[in-house]
């Protein structure tokens, strides 16, 4: 399994791990889909550090997942983006829809 | 130009070879003097390629997917990737940013990730004759060369 769900109050933390790609993308969909329809929660975490490779797909996980929490009245937080990761989420502008924590730094810079 | 090097592979357009074909090319790229960076950019740009192959040249049917790379001047990077699917009638529409023929959770970003992850895209389609999209990585890393 490729998301692990841990389910708190009015939390929702689904960690993912492996590639996210258009083959994996799905699962994990159905699986944190059926959490939030459940629990309904004020907060929704997904939280990215075992994430391996992530392209376009991940960005249309997170964008429909935004929907679903968004309709319920909860808010989105991403957890942990690795820099390959937080590069191909940027193109899509997700930092506007979730909150991010815990993002790559730039050398340098803070972002 | 002839490459240095270069090697073509044909699988077939199911989704499970999406990570198939991107760790081959990533592995292949990796005879070059490659960052991290650069190595995520290719995987990240062929596994857009290999998807629209499967998702939108092939929609009903199993069909073929050529991928062609070659290594030119021990920098640059020339990834084919090319089906004999359906085609696309409007390539300047299909490359616009969030553009989707489809619905559901597909972001419409498969042409812009592959053009903002590589040098330069071209791609080449017609209604029922398929698509070739053509990408080029630069490596920066090569002697002489400052990003």
């Amino acid at each position: 399994m490729a998301v692990f769900i841990n389910s708190r109050a009015d939390e929702v933390n689904a960690l993912l791990k492996g590639d996210i790609d258009h083959h994996n993308a799905p699962a994990m969909r159905e699986a944190i889909d059926e959490a939030v329809e459940l629990k309904r929660p004020k907060v929704l975490n997904i939280d990215f550090s075992e994430v391996t490779f992530m392209d376009s797909s991940g960005i249309g996980l997170v964008m429909g997942r935004y929907r679903t929490v968004n309709a319920l009245g909860g808010e989105l937080v991403i957890k942990n983006l690795s820099p390959q990761s937080y590069k191909v989420m940027r193109l899509a502008g997700v930092e506007k829809i979730a909150r991010l924590e815990k993002i790559p730094q730039e050398e340098g810079k803070t972002i | 130009m002839k490459a240095d090097n270069e090697f073509r592979m044909v699988i077939e357009s199911r989704s499970v070879n999406e990570g198939f074909a991107r760790a081959v090319v990533a592995a292949f790229a990796s005879q070059t003097d490659l960052n991290i960076e650069e190595l995520s950019d290719i995987k990240t740009a062929v596994s857009e390629a290999v998807t629209n192959c499967i998702v939108h040249a092939y929609p009903d049917t199993v069909g073929k997917i050529y991928i062609t790379a070659g290594i030119y001047s021990g920098f640059r990077i020339r990834i084919k990737i090319r089906d004999c699917g359906c085609g696309i009638a409007d390539v300047k529409k299909a490359r616009e940013p969030l553009y989707t023929s489809l619905g559901g959770d597909r972001a419409g970003l498969g042409f812009s990730v592959m053009e903002s992850f590589t040098d330069k895209l071209s791609v080449r389609s017609a209604p029922g004759k398929g698509t070739s999209v053509t990408m080029e990585k630069i490596i920066a890393g090569r002697p002489g060369h400052e990003k």
